[in-house]
């Protein structure tokens, strides 16, 4: 695997690397795409449709028979759910998660280094050893099946900590020391000082939190058991879950993915830099 | 800079009634006697508090309680922690590795099922990333936005909702087979296939049952022949799908890292007469290495975690093929209702993620590299 061109080489020999070059990139830009073009056009399918011509990107007939029964059903209140944990959850990691990075990064207080050091371990702790100690806590606290275990654990994470911590060491500190001798209190330096100057790291984190949280699984699986508490990505998966290839209501299922996929779709394609710059922070899937 | 403080100064400065103290200066000295750091101690631990309360209790608190759990036989009857507990020790470690049972073939299975997707996930998700990136990172390419978009985006996506478009996917009559059909094959019924791809490899050469020296007697309570079966078909589905959402993250990585290459270097080799290849080997890889190193532990990480894939698209089957430690743990306690059982299964896993990434740093160590994780990092 070399690449493509160098400038001033041969003609011929650099024209047939650069073809090959596109068509292999190509290749694999269809090969990343396609599945949402399927995803997106066989939820307007009907069931038989969906099932002879899987690949064909044009449905034929045009139907909205599969939203229309999955807004009958669970479906609203999921998305009403999704919409709510995300919100609040996100609206709680920029501020904590900025809080507790400021403190890392600028006050000095004794424990720093131990807090911080935890923040680090918590970030290398798997996710999916996390379910039955999570489940345990629930039942213990008495919160298992509400909004509170399905809200509560998932404000702070440790990665975001990390992100605002490494930003706030980057900025100067001399308008925070001005600030300070003017008077104002610690937390009014952060408030209106600091903040304000930490715009780009805010809108990684919100944008991060805002995906993490909408498509999160696993921890809804231990927090709640009650349909009226499903998110999105629970209520999806208990749909579709160990049914396997039978082509049953595929087109209902596949709109329900689609509209799983669309905000973050969204989010992606008005702040695409940011998600770029997440990830270069070691943000990690499974 | 004064700092002489008396108590009657304090006393003077409240009975200011919050104004301003008359003498000019007295009113800051308290503070300035402390420093101009006066409470920010305390502030500090005011600001970290909430992070610190919710990963206590959590997180922390519950691995501990995990911990005593795996040393129980609850069965999710009332609280754990009450005496009526049964205590029973190490029993269910010792079902996973020494006593011969369900318990340990189930265990071993999922290790099996787990290792050969870690072997086959962890490099091609690595290959594929570095040679996407190479390819954009290409100085003469057009649209280079566009490709990194189109590369990174499926990443980005709810792992639920793509597992239900790839299950639609690769359905008996679905578009895989229908591609696989313009080349003459005939595709298989992928999420019922259990065969393993070593098996189905040994069966071309007319191996299609165990021979007896394979049959019995492996080690762990797996026979040598079920240890050398390979992933199975319904498995190479879901590897399929890892890979395709993997593989944009790590080109980015790999892509911030090629951008860091001064271009005078790649020049200069050129100069030198180095061929593509060589630039490629001696100069761009070598500066990658820390980011190859970041890729490959991620990888690894990620790959014995599978979770959200497996729970939507196979639930274990066909034959337990598709039997992960993560899903096994979660089903051992929540379907099963063994907790004890489960939370023994989740701390053998995390030991195992810890054991590996230790290996895999002292096997990719490097004397001149910052031991800093994140140093590459802007």
């Amino acid at each position: 695997m070399a690449t493509l061109t160098s400038p001033n080489k041969r003609q011929p020999k650099g024209l047939v690397t650069t073809i090959v070059g596109y068509a292999v990139l190509i290749f694999f830009a269809l090969v990343f795409i396609y599945p949402f073009v399927i995803q997106l056009t066989n939820s307007f399918k009907t069931e038989p449709d969906a099932a002879s011509n899987p690949l064909s990107p044009i449905p034929h007939p045009v139907t909205t028979a599969g939203f229309e029964r999955l807004f009958d059903g669970d479906f609203p209140l999921w998305i009403g759910n999704s919409v709510l944990v995300t919100v609040v959850v996100t609206i709680g990691r920029v501020f904590l998660d900025s809080l507790a990075g400021y403190a890392l990064a600028r006050l000095r207080f004794r424990g720093r280094r131990a807090v911080f050091a935890t923040v680090v371990a918590v970030m290398a702790v798997p996710g999916v050893v996390l379910f039955i100690p999570k489940f345990l806590v629930f039942n213990q606290l008495g919160i298992y099946n509400t909004y509170t275990a399905l809200i509560l654990p998932l404000l702070v994470d440790a990665a975001g900590v990390f992100i605002m911590k490494q930003f706030f060491e980057s900025i100067p500190v001399s308008l925070e020391e001005a600030a300070r001798i003017d008077g104002a209190t610690v937390f009014r330096t952060f408030w209106s000082v600091v903040l304000p100057m930490a715009r780009p790291a805010l809108i990684t984190l919100t944008i991060l939190s805002f995906q993490g949280t909408w498509n999160e699984f696993p921890h809804t699986l231990v927090a709640v058991q009650d349909p009226s508490l499903f998110t999105l990505p629970r209520g999806l998966a208990n749909l579709v879950s160990g049914s396997l290839g039978s082509g049953t209501q595929y087109p209902l299922k596949l709109g329900a993915a689609l509209l799983a996929t669309i905000p973050v779709a969204v989010l992606f394609a008005l702040f695409q830099r940011y998600f770029v710059r997440g990830a270069s922070e070691g943000a990690e899937k499974g | 800079m004064s700092t002489v403080t008396t108590a009657a100064a304090d006393r003077d400065d409240r009975s200011a009634g919050g104004g301003r103290p008359a003498h000019r200066g007295t009113g800051r000295r308290p503070r300035f006697g402390r420093g101009i750091r006066g409470n920010e101690a305390m502030a500090g631990w005011l600001f970290v508090l909430p992070i610190v309360v919710i990963l206590g209790v959590f997180l922390l608190l519950p691995i501990v309680m995990a911990f005593w759990v795996s040393l129980t036989d609850w069965r999710g009857q009332g609280s754990p922690f009450k005496s009526g507990v049964p205590f029973v020790g190490a029993d269910n470690y010792t079902h996973l590795f020494t006593q011969d049972g369900l318990a340990r073939r189930d265990f071993m299975t999922s290790i099996r099922n787990n290792f050969y997707y870690v072997l086959i996930v962890v490099p091609v998700q690595t290959a594929l990333a570095l040679g996407l990136a190479l390819l954009v990172n290409n100085r003469m390419l057009k649209a280079k936005g566009f490709f990194r978009t189109a590369f990174y985006f499926p990443s980005v996506t709810s792992s639920v909702a793509i597992s239900v478009v790839f299950l639609f996917m690769f359905a008996n009559s679905g578009a895989i087979n229908g591609v696989l059909s313009w080349f003459g094959i005939d595709g298989p019924a992928w999420f019922s296939d259990s065969r393993g791809l070593i098996h189905l490899i040994l069966g071309l050469f007319g191996v299609d049952n165990a021979p007896a020296a394979l049959s019995d007697g492996g080690p762990l309570g797996l026979s040598w022949w079920e240890w050398l079966s390979g992933p199975s078909v319904a498995m190479c589905a879901i590897m399929f799908l890892v890979i395709w959402t993997t593989s944009g993250t790590f080109m980015l990585m790999f892509l911030a890292a090629l951008q860091s290459v001064p271009v005078s270097l790649d020049e200069a080799s050129e100069l030198d007469g180095a061929s593509k290849w060589q630039r490629f080997r001696y100069v761009t890889l070598p500066l990658l290495k820390p980011t190859m190193f970041l890729v490959l532990t991620l990888g690894l990480i990620g790959t014995w975690q599978v979770f959200d894939q497996i729970y939507v698209m196979s639930q274990g089957n066909p034959a337990k093929t598709t039997l992960t430690p993560a899903f096994l743990s979660y089903r051992t306690a929540f379907k099963d209702l063994d907790y004890g059982q489960g939370a023994a299964i989740a701390f053998v896993l995390f030991v195992i993620i810890i054991v590996l990434t230790l290996a895999q740093r002292w096997i990719m160590r490097d004397r001149d590299e910052p031991r800093r994780r994140f140093r590459w990092l802007r």
